[in-house]
């Protein structure tokens, strides 16, 4: 990590005597690659952000007059509980009272609110928020707490030294004298910023570790949460937008009399991706839309189904790939073995279906464009809405709100949901404000879906019955050709995100060979919870499983014997296998499953108990054990591992987006299936405890599913189930 | 004019009526702690309360519910309705939150209907409700723990 530059906003606010609304001191740290950006108060995104070229801030945290501290997350809250997280981080080493901590988002701004593993650019995902932000969030709060010493000290003309900070009290003990930060925060902001300061020793937190209180519960309680479709804006127009039924077709001619004769209808534009009906309300808008007469050209339009695609991979799979891992000498080993297996594991496309369908607020006029949108891709959509637009970057003004979920989604990288809303705004006079909001159908069949992956899976024993060798060839679409990551992401015709749980296979057998095919087809595909894992966990843990039954060994001691050297894997599987009671007999018609998988440098490993009834698999228990090194909020992770695992459950059990003819079957949630809460099974997390760095949780959990609900199928049924979702024969 | 009760007060509407009742709450009333999520009520998002009964409003015609008391989220002040906001926070159901309002409104009809529903009863009441964060196993133990019975 590069080093930082901390800077007190506050102080140069306050020498530009606009003192107001500011007062109290305001902290930022600047990664260093960002010096020389504008920098001024608080950030103030999703209630009143600046005008573009005014001061912005350059802040994480805010203390004010009133005691209140703010902390400026500059990632996204879809659920995660990353608010809380980087709260968290902040004001441990303020030594903050958590009651006196609030959040709020980001505006876009790369160069203060970069993804420190994102290069230059501002982003959530890749569960990568608390691990960029551990130190950078951390270092803001220690800054801020040595200021308000060092204020302290000087009005009451005492050492430093002899000064505690402890749950939002400045005190010194000898004199007696004490003060809350918010008495503090106008001296604190004249204080010189500290360049070098000494963050504690994990034995030293107070609130990393515990289970603190979600930030953003109680206002998603009572309903007063503030979700992009919530927002309203004077003379704000509702947009609902006509698609064309299939990828690759485009709009011939449409006729807007109908449309607009319908009540309430104001606007009908045609733009890029379709035909827009405007409203004064959704429902209007939608009425319109139902009227709507659009032909379309279908002529280059997509017309394969799912059964062909499959089809076509499954011919691919003969030929060799891209290789993106070769250790030792498979074809030669492949040849000596004894006994080869062979396996084909496939996956269907998948839509990412948060509970919010996509919108979108857009207001262009002459000084820019300003958004209102749970804003994952920050930089990503600023440049592309300022292109779009011919304007600049810094006059893309985006407000990050609560997503309703994404799972992925909402981090298009063609920014695609986006820039239909500002294409719509465009349209009309500036100063028009739209609210896009698209439906639950027109969700499900914009595309960028998780793709379609087939795996052809060989391995080679040797005459001991030893493993000798695992070939695996993966055949499925690109996520990042042709974004902004390709380069970073694709390594010689290799998309390092198909390969990801394969490529680094952490079983020790000696020859080992992945390959891939990345077939193009105009189906717009993109990362969903888990990214790569989502299929390799499946086809890797799944056929891991076959080994051992063919070795004669349980899957337990198989894997325990061929993951030496892999100590993180191992933790949680013992500690998984452990808490299952794995050894324990199970009544007939039920199962036991295992699978460890690692993501995101996490580490998970699940145990499912099912039950086959009627030809019906339910699952009753899963067990958890992850290693997401040092635990931020145990809570919180508890709550991903069950979240995680339940949004692989319902892909493992019951999701399916397939095409017939080139049009996608499904249009809702009553032929699109997702986890209802009968079909959750009872859950138990444990945490490994650790002195690692924290990596992220929001998706470990969700890969490693399948496997084990497919395995415990199998130890239940004698049925090895190869393609997801599972159906018993 | 349509006149609606809403959270105990009435309001008067120019809207057709037609319109579903989820987006006379949301974008003529202002109340925008129900949510959209489907449509065709398949995920529950909608929730609100009809005398008393949990309804998806984005099925509902505000011409079913003249004359009716409706309640949402922002109106819920029953012993129920706080006992099942108190679980909800104390045992930190919420995730991203969009479908909690419709979740809390069918938990609160369940526990006005029946104040120690079993296992069996959570899963009828609440099979309508989809969280794609799947937080179920908590929704059910906040359940339990607004209840009467022992968690």
């Amino acid at each position: 990590m590069k080093t930082d530059r901390i800077v007190n906003l506050s102080r140069r606010r306050f020498l530009t005597k606009s003192v107001a609304a500011a007062a109290g001191l305001t902290l930022g740290v600047i990664p260093i690659a960002g010096a020389g950006m504008r920098e001024s108060g608080p950030g103030l995104a999703g209630s009143a952000p600046a005008e573009a070229g005014d001061f912005q801030p350059n802040a994480f945290l805010r203390i004010s007059r009133d005691n209140s501290i703010t902390v400026i997350s500059k990632h996204l809250e879809m659920g995660q509980g990353t608010y809380t997280g980087m709260a968290t981080l902040v004001a441990e080493e303020l030594d903050a009272d958590w009651e006196q901590v609030r959040v709020e988002g980001a505006p876009a701004d790369a160069a203060r609110y970069r993804n420190l593993f994102w290069g230059e650019a501002q982003g959530t995902g890749g569960s990568t928020a608390i691990a960029n932000s551990w130190l950078q969030m951390r270092k803001a709060g220690a800054a801020a707490r040595q200021m308000l010493i060092e204020a302290a000290a000087k009005q009451w003309q005492v050492k430093p030294a002899e000064i505690e900070v402890k749950g939002g009290i400045v005190s010194h003990a000898v004199s007696g004298r004490k003060a809350r930060f918010g008495e503090l925060a106008d001296a604190a902001a004249e204080q010189p910023v500290p360049q070098d300061v000494l963050l504690k020793d994990q034995d030293e937190f107070r609130l990393i570790g515990k289970r603190l209180p979600r930030k953003d519960s109680p206002e998603k309680i009572d309903g007063s949460a503030r979700f992009t479709i919530d927002v309203r804006l004077p003379n704000m127009v509702t947009a609902v937008v006509a698609h064309p039924p299939r990828f690759g077709a485009k709009v011939r001619s449409f006729n807007a009399t109908a449309a607009k004769a319908m009540p309430g209808v104001k606007y009908v534009v045609q733009i890029p991706s379709g035909v827009a009906v405007m409203a004064g309300d959704y429902w209007s808008a939608k009425r319109g839309r139902d009227a709507l007469q659009v032909e379309w050209d279908e002529s280059n339009a997509f017309t394969l189904s799912s059964k062909q695609i499959l089809e076509q991979y499954r011919a691919l799979a003969n030929e060799p790939g891209n290789v993106g891992r070769n250790q030792g000498d498979t074809a030669g080993a492949m040849t000596k073995a004894a006994k080869v297996m062979e396996a084909e594991y496939s996956v269907p496309y998948l839509a990412h279906a948060p509970m919010e369908p996509m919108d979108c607020v857009v207001r262009i006029d002459a000084s820019g464009c300003e958004i209102w949108n749970g804003e994952q891709m920050n930089t990503g959509d600023q440049h592309a809405v300022a292109a779009a637009l011919g304007i600049k970057p810094e006059q893309v003004r985006i407000n990050m709100l609560y997503a309703g979920g994404s799972f992925g989604r909402r981090a298009n990288p063609k920014a695609d949901y986006v820039l239909e809303a500002v294409h719509i705004a465009k349209a009309l006079k500036p100063g028009i404000p739209v609210k896009m909001i698209w439906s639950r159908e027109d969700d499900m069949r914009a595309g960028f879906y998780r793709p379609l992956f087939l795996h052809r899976l060989r391995a080679g024993l040797n005459g001991d019955n030893q493993p000798t060798v695992w070939q695996q060839r993966i055949v499925g679409q690109s996520i990042m050709a042709g974004t902004a990551f390709e380069s970073m992401m694709i390594k010689e015709g290799v998309d390092q995100t198909s390969v990801e749980g394969a490529a680094n296979l952490p079983y020790t057998l000696e020859n080992i060979q992945i390959d891939l095919h990345s077939p193009i087809l105009p189906v717009p595909v993109q990362w969903w919870r888990s990214v790569g894992s989502t299929h390799t966990a499946f086809a890797v843990e799944c056929f891991v499983d076959e080994l051992a039954e063919a070795v004669g060994k349980d899957p337990v001691a198989f894997r325990r014997s061929y993951l030496t050297g892999h100590s993180r894997h191992l933790g949680v599987l013992n500690l998984a296998v452990e808490k299952a009671g794995w050894s324990e007999p199970m009544g007939p018609g039920r199962g036991r499953g295992v699978a460890v998988h690692e993501s995101f440098n996490s580490y998970v490993a699940q145990v499912a108990e099912v039950t086959v009834r009627r030809g019906v698999i339910h699952v009753d228990r899963v067990v958890i054990a992850v290693d997401c090194g040092i635990p931020i909020n145990p809570d919180v992770i508890e709550a991903q591992m069950q979240g995680g695992m339940g949004y692989g459950l319902a892909a493992t059990l019951a999701s399916e987006l397939t095409f017939k003819d080139g049009r996608v079957e499904q249009s809702n949630f009553n032929d699109y299936l997702s986890l209802r809460i009968d079909q959750m099974p009872e859950v138990e997390v444990y945490i490994v405890p650790s002195t690692e760095p924290p990596t992220g949780v929001g998706e470990p959990a969700t890969p490693v599913i399948a496997p084990a609900v497919a395995n415990a199928v199998y130890a239940a049924t004698g049925q090895r189930l190869r393609q997801l979702p599972l159906r018993l024969a | 004019m349509i006149q609606l009760n809403v959270n105990g007060t009435t309001q008067s509407l120019d809207i057709d009526p037609e319109m579903p009742l989820l987006w006379a709450l949301r974008e003529y009333i202002g109340l925008t702690g129900t949510k959209f999520g489907c449509g065709i009520a398949q995920c529950g998002s909608c929730t609100v309360h009809i005398d008393g009964d949990p309804v998806r409003s984005c099925i509902t015609p505000v011409s079913a519910v003249l004359g009716k008391q409706v309640t949402t989220i922002e109106g819920l002040n029953s012993s129920a309705g706080k006992a099942v906001q108190a679980a909800w926070r104390d045992l930190e159901v919420v995730q991203c939150g969009y479908c909690q309002s419709g979740q809390i409104m069918s938990a609160v009809a369940l526990l006005e209907r029946k104040n120690s529903p079993t296992d069996a009863d959570i899963d009828a009441a609440m099979q309508g409700n989809l969280c794609r964060c799947a937080t179920y196993v908590r929704i059910r133990a906040a359940i339990k723990a607004a209840s009467k019975q022992p968690v």
